[in-house]
């Protein structure tokens, strides 16, 4: 088990290397960020150009170039961005602040919802519950986020104030113009949108993974045994179906990292909520190379760092698995 | 005798049959159907072109009335018009952009299944890499790359046309399909068929386009639905963003209405949200629909249970 880890751990390595090589490569083709840096900063002195060519590893070829750039980044020598010369840094961890304490509250809403409904459905397979499930379900996953976002902040920016009068939940930011320092209240209205429209696409997946895999478990020949030793159906469906019907299921948690970090991308730019999402577009948008590159390191190296959990996970909640 | 005429029916005529018992996706081929001929025969359906207006200003923002049935947007254009001709866009970029990635996604999957080793160990870890990694940066971060590679222009033009649109779609949407087909061959080449055919001389080549694929056109048709609705969603988020085909060229499409409906939703004019919105809902709910029901018609496993 160790030695998978470190075996893993090990390769996570060069796949990050390579995988920011090719970023570096297609965002250097694709957004030219030293013709932006001079669209961004039309009177840069010569020096600055050198400079700032210097730092991004943008003067040489792409191989030279890349080491360039991963030696200041490494040294944490990061190059400021384009516009408005800001810290890179700072704006990076507030972004992935603010996409976290979404993304983790909308995982969580979602998770616990979209479990429950699975098994729920999965008890009486075939019944009613289960076709309604099944379609809401089938239809959470047809609506792309940005639909559900748009609907919803047509309902409350518009005509919940004009049906009940004030507004319920805020359809923009973190916290309405002018507010100072923390408030938990304001804060959780503000999430409470963008954590709907997450929480609904991942309900949706989840419902049908637990009912599915539930359903494989409670055909399974140990089901069948219990059963006949007598043991109560609710405590058959807990120890037994619900523990082993998770498995799948986490590991396809892990690994769906990738699509909520999608999710939340586009969610985030419907309601103005300044975390990952809106930072990534609005610097690709710039051709902002120094803002992206941190970015895109932090993306690749969380799905890498989820992939290795949902093995490792999938690993010691199967004591069929052996890893090395 | 009757024994016989019990056992004689074909196992496409046993698909055909499991489909059509499947309520939901029988109406949405016919809602679908529906669509498609409203959009093929858009010269007459549509009440307005592409980008007329309704009637002399002011005509924008006009709520549904008898001269614009879903109301009218910024510039005072007829949405139910505008709507005919983006799903006629989206459903074209949705098919073409499917049956490419849907063929390179056979040869590539049956290829790297068939002969396994170094070839299939790249193709997937590729893959895998891919479909790891949030959609949308990938699309965008490609879709950059891809237009600023002059020499590739004239194959798939510039990036805001809509070939350029097929062509991006469907170079992330082989990768499902290769595994998808990757995975149907990997369990079929153990087959007795297979050995029989490899006893008696056949070629590598014959192998994978007489028996291999034929076998697995279960597989390879659901993946095909589940392409188009890709594309579709894949273009209309795309264009959400402002990435997508431009509408200086004239053309629309669903993606680029739903994005209009952006700006309009905080001043009130739900007609601009909900009528593409509802449009790009049912439409990929119909294809999931037909897709599904495709799973289960082709797949005989599922069988046992009836």
């Amino acid at each position: 088990m160790l030695r998978f880890i470190v075996r893993r751990i090990a390769w996570a390595f060069p796949t990050l290397l390579v995988v920011t090589f090719l970023v570096y490569v297609a965002l250097r083709i694709g957004t030219n960020p030293v013709n932006s840096y001079l669209r961004a900063n039309p009177r840069a002195s010569l020096e600055k150009i050198a400079e700032y060519k210097e730092l991004n590893g943008l003067g040489t070829n792409y191989v030279a170039g890349y080491f360039g750039w991963l030696t200041h980044f490494i040294t944490l020598d990061w190059p400021r961005s384009i516009k408005g010369s800001r810290e890179v840094f700072p704006a990076l961890t507030h972004a992935l602040a603010n996409s976290l304490r979404l993304g983790v509250a909308a995982t969580i809403v979602g998770v616990i919802i979209g479990l429950g409904i699975g098994v729920f459905a999965a008890l009486h397979p075939g019944g009613h519950r289960d076709v309604t499930v099944n379609t809401a379900a089938f239809i959470g996953i047809s609506v792309p986020p940005y639909i559900s976002a748009i609907l919803l902040q047509l309902l409350f920016a518009v005509y919940w104030s004009r049906w009940f009068g004030g507004t319920l939940f805020p359809t923009s930011g973190v916290y309405p113009p002018g507010n100072d320092g923390f408030n938990l209240v304001l804060m959780l209205k503000h999430m409470a949108l963008p954590t709907i429209v997450v929480a609904i696409q991942v309900i949706a997946v989840y419902s049908r993974y637990m009912r599915s895999s539930l359903l494989d478990v409670m055909n399974s020949d140990y089901m069948r045994t219990a059963r006949s030793k007598g043991i109560s159906e609710r405590r058959i469906l807990i120890r037994h179906g619900m523990r082993n019907a998770l498995i799948p299921v986490v590991t396809i948690a892990a690994i769906d990292v990738g699509a909520i970090v999608g999710g939340l991308i586009i969610t985030e730019n419907i309601f103005d909520y300044p975390g990952m999402g809106v930072y990534f577009l609005k610097a690709f948008g710039d051709g902002d190379f120094p803002l992206m590159m941190p970015w895109m390191v932090l993306i690749v190296a969380s799905i890498l760092v989820f992939n290795l959990i949902a093995d490792v996970t999938y690993s010691w909640l199967d004591p069929r698995i052996r890893l090395d | 005798m009757t024994e016989n005429e019990l056992v004689t029916i074909s196992p496409r005529r046993m698909a055909l049959r499991r489909f059509v018992g499947h309520k939901a996706a029988v109406a949405s081929c016919v809602v679908l159907g529906l669509f498609v001929v409203m959009v093929a025969l858009s010269p007459i359906t549509a009440r307005y072109g592409v980008n007329e207006s309704v009637r002399k200003p002011p005509n924008s923002f006009l709520p549904p009335q008898r001269i614009a049935w879903l109301g009218t947007d910024d510039i005072g254009r007829d949405i139910y018009s505008r709507l005919i001709y983006g799903i006629r866009v989206s459903l074209l970029i949705g098919l073409f952009s499917a049956i490419i990635s849907v063929t390179i996604g056979c040869v590539v999957g049956a290829v790297a299944g068939f002969r396994g080793g170094y070839f299939d160990d790249v193709m997937m870890r590729v893959t895998d890499l891919f479909l790891a990694f949030p959609f949308l940066v990938a699309l965008l971060v490609v879709r950059n790359m891809l237009g600023a590679l002059s020499w590739l222009s004239p194959l798939i033009g510039d990036s805001g046309s809509i070939r350029f649109i097929i062509f991006l779609l469907a170079i992330f949407g082989w990768m499902v399909v290769a595994r998808i087909v990757r995975g149907q061959v990997l369990s079929l080449k153990e087959r007795e068929f297979i050995e029989a055919a490899r006893a008696v001389g056949a070629s590598r080549k014959y192998i994978i386009l007489r028996h291999l694929l034929p076998n697995s056109i279960g597989p390879i048709m659901v993946a095909l639905t589940f392409s188009v609705v890709g594309a579709i969603i894949g273009e209309a988020t795309l264009s959400f963003f402002g990435y997508g085909p431009q509408a200086g060229s004239g053309t629309t499409s669903l993606g680029l209405l739903v994005g209009q409906a952006k700006g309009a939703v905080q001043t009130g004019f739900w007609w601009m949200a909900l009528f593409p919105c509802v449009a790009l809902v049912v439409i990929s709910l119909c294809i999931n629909f037909i897709g599904d029901a495709l799973r289960d018609a082709t797949d005989p496993r599922l069988d046992m249970g009836h």
